[in-house]
């Protein structure tokens, strides 16, 4: 895990005294609103439905157990009692006093962490694969890279008034678990004849009119990732359309120059860019790598996992993922009981968390874009001790990519922009397939809910995706089949005439059956969908 | 009826005009008639409330209640943790709201 | 370098189109959808580059300034308009080295803005050296 120098702590450090007097300056009355939301919402601060709301950022998804402890205590002292984990792998309080968030930044900053743009026209917190340095098939941890740009990407002084905000993921498998090519950026690490380079997809996003990013250069030697990033990023704050904040996203941008001539605008800039030395050595990319190393895993230890308890097994049969070494496992811990909101965790379930990783996984967690924690360095022979302890917790749910496991924005009951609520409409499919051996039966299955246009719940990259709208006055659901934010990326289509929260949960359960009736042996939901088209489930859901 | 609404300066929390201050409490809500703009313009110039805006709503027995759903769930709280609602003991509150 | 709040009392800056078709002026001012690169040719006459930002949410003069900075231009580059403090920094790190806004600025809180960050992660047009730089000596 990276471990702030004395660099990294005055950076926060100055954020934390700047950010404390803007909120002074605020309350006395020296800066209007209209001043002082830009500047709060680039330290993660948004004013929602019921009070404020703070996004801490966890860089990459990746927490030692005394941040995720920190977490706890912010929700417990400053918040009531609970966090919500997000699909940019972050952490949101929903609770938050302004007179209190400079003294909670102070808490974040004591245990390396911010808010810094987690929000604003700035470039986002890096995400990544939760799997990252454990998953079994990575070329390379993607984490140092997302690290180096952390750094260029933080106070950036030319990219802080961008047309729009701006989201970068980094991957290093084939596998695609951080809905890479659904960023603003997407960079995948590949390997060219024994060298790793960076594939650059640029102009990918949801929202109102999502779009897959196009592969804008297939090989940037890592050398220059920073400056071509710089060059990809410049051309949009220049050109990136700023009239309308609907169409001022960098998709619109290239959707409209198409690929090719952005391409060629980023290539002279970078032409020019390169020059300037924005790249640090490799010595810098080593300091920052050398952190990321391995745990010491003993890779002689035992493979076999006793599968007695039927309850156990079925959790490991669900939420258990291969780990490069053996002996060892990745655990998922699923925040999606049935009855729960998808995402939030007490302060008590934080706190567990971080005693498991602690004891058990190394001093680590990730949180994921799926809005679960994993514990990824777990010996097999620890898997039935942290089972049980997780299900002691309730945190012990084996659903993970099952219809079950929604990931849901927090909705109309939270946030101010939102047209209908998301998480009773989780709640009543998690509740309509309760069962596991049913869920099991209909195998992966990523269901997506938002609660509005802007898709902060991932609705088009769903197998099955609602979105929330307003119908005059009242709550309404369009349901979309077909879509994928993994490796085999697709937008959803919409069904036809949306629904009422009854309605939503009855049409996804004649498309469940649909399916069951249709698919073919060992085709997932999404495939039969791609195989036979929407026409049949049309047709099952509006007879 | 029009009521005017907006949250707290310093806490974040959904606060009501009751025609001479602020109350979390919606029954204490006036109605602004057409005076709305100017009460928000001078309370929003003395930081008591931040983001304040002008809703309609109806009388009805139980205190005004707004036409949008988003406002009502502003008036209670989130409609999926009652325990955290400004009516915690009155299971039937989230009934209000839809 | 020459930090100061601008105060007016000169003539001022003609637009680009005008530049571009009067070649004795030394003084430009740039609009956020106009290219800075048009200006790159006759940097070396260039006495005062005045960028505008109507709204300080717009950030393309910022990238202006850091493309005329690393085509070398030296000459005074004033950000002028809708600047407020809590920009100020960035504004500097641009390259700007002269501020012209339309509501006075409070010199403390200009100070402390400019005084606020002891190092920079990425290098830019002041001349800063990136922390990567520190650290590897």
């Amino acid at each position: 895990m990276y471990k702030y120098d004395e660099y990294d702590h005055a950076m926060v450090d100055a954020r934390v005294a700047e950010f404390s007097d803007q909120v002074r300056r605020r309350l006395a009355g020296e800066i209007t609103e209209d001043q002082f939301k830009p500047l709060r919402l680039m330290n993660g601060l948004y004013l929602q439905l019921h009070a404020y709301m703070l996004r801490v950022a966890v860089p990459y998804g990746t927490l030692d157990s005394r941040q995720m402890h920190m977490l706890a205590h912010i929700a417990r002292k400053y918040d009531r009692d609970y966090g919500h984990f997000t699909t940019r792998q972050n952490i949101q309080y929903n609770w938050i006093k302004l007179e209190d968030a400079p003294a909670i930044l102070e808490d974040l900053a004591s245990v390396e962490m911010h808010a810094i743009q987690t929000s604003g026209n700035c470039i986002r917190n890096i995400s990544s694969d939760q799997w990252a340095g454990a998953a079994a098939d990575e070329i390379t941890d993607p984490r140092p890279w997302a690290e180096l740009l952390r750094q260029w990407s933080s106070f950036h002084p030319e990219f802080s008034y961008l047309p729009r905000k701006f989201k970068i993921a980094v991957i290093a498998a084939e596998e695609d678990r951080a809905a890479m090519r659904l960023h603003d950026i997407g960079i995948q690490l590949v390997e060219k004849d024994g060298v790793h380079g960076a594939a650059f997809y640029v102009g990918g996003g949801m929202g109102r009119t999502p779009m897959i990013a196009p592969l804008i250069k297939e090989f940037v030697p890592l050398e220059d990732m920073l400056s071509y990033a710089e060059a990809c990023l410049r051309v949009y704050n220049r050109y990136g359309r700023r009239d309308n904040i609907y169409k001022a996203r960098i998709k619109i941008l290239i959707h409209e120059l198409g690929a090719d001539e952005y391409r060629r605008q980023v290539e002279e800039e970078f032409a020019h860019v390169k020059s300037l030395g924005i790249d640090p050595p490799k010595a810098e990319f080593d300091r920052i790598a050398a952190q990321f190393a391995m745990p010491p895993l003993d890779a002689s230890a035992p493979d076999a996992i006793d599968r007695s308890d039927p309850d156990f097994a079925v959790w490991v049969d669900q939420n258990v993922a291969k780990h490069k070494v053996s002996g060892h496992a990745i655990v998922n811990i699923s925040l999606k009981p049935v009855d729960g909101i998808p995402g939030d965790a007490s302060s008590a379930q934080i706190d567990l968390m971080a005693d498991l990783a602690e004891k058990y996984s190394h001093d680590e967690l990730r949180v994921t874009h799926a809005q679960n924690i994993v514990l990824p360095h777990v010996r097999k022979a620890d898997l039935y001790a942290v089972w049980q302890a997780l299900d002691a917790a309730g945190l012990a749910t084996p659903n993970l990519d099952l219809i079950s496991d929604i990931i849901a924005c927090p909705g109309l009951d939270y946030c101010s922009l939102a047209n209908a609520r998301s998480i009773p409409v989780a709640q009543k499919i998690a509740k309509r397939f309760a069962d596991p051996v049913r869920q099991r039966d209909l195998g992966e299955l990523k269901l997506k809910i938002s609660g509005c246009i802007n898709a902060c719940g991932h609705h088009h990259a769903g197998h099955i995706g609602i979105l929330g709208v307003d119908r005059k006055g009242t709550e309404n659901y369009q349901l979309s089949l077909g879509g994928s934010g993994a490796e085999d990326v697709s937008l959803g289509t919409i069904t036809g005439p949306g629904f009422d929260e009854d309605g939503v949960v009855d049409a996804i359960e004649r498309v469940t059956d649909k399916y069951l009736e249709t698919r073919t042996e060992g085709e997932r939901f999404v495939d039969t969908f791609r195989r036979v088209g929407m026409a049949p489930f049309k047709e099952a859901i509006y007879g | 009826m029009k009521l005017l609404t907006g949250n707290d300066l310093k806490t974040g929390f959904v606060t009501w005009w009751t025609g001479a201050d602020w109350s979390l409490h919606i029954e204490d809500a006036a109605d602004v008639g057409e005076q709305g703009e100017a009460i928000l313009a001078a309370e929003e110039g003395a930081r008591r409330v931040n983001a304040p805006y002008i809703i309609k709503g109806e009388a009805t027995p139980e205190g005004p209640r707004p036409a949008h759903i988003k406002d009502r769930i502003r008036a209670l709280g989130p409609t999926v943790r009652p325990d955290l609602t400004l009516k915690p003991a009155d299971p039937a509150a989230g009934d209000w709201v839809i | 370098m020459v930090e100061h709040i601008h105060s007016d009392g000169e003539e001022p800056a003609v637009t680009l189109d005008a530049f571009l078709e009067q070649s004795n002026a030394t003084a430009v001012r740039l609009e956020p959808d106009e290219d800075a690169r048009a200006l790159i040719p006759f940097l070396d006459r260039l006495a005062l580059i005045e960028v505008a930002f109507p709204k300080f949410r717009d950030g393309r003069g910022y990238s202006s300034a850091r493309i005329l900075r690393e085509a070398g231009y030296t000459g005074e580059l004033r950000a002028q308009g809708d600047v407020l403090v809590d920009q100020i920094a960035y504004l500097k790190r641009c390259g700007f080295d002269s501020f012209a806004p339309e509501k006075s600025l409070n010199p403390d809180d200009v100070e402390a803005a400019l005084t606020r960050w002891p190092e920079h992660y990425q290098g830019a047009a002041d001349g800063a050296v990136p922390i990567w730089k520190l650290r590897h000596g």
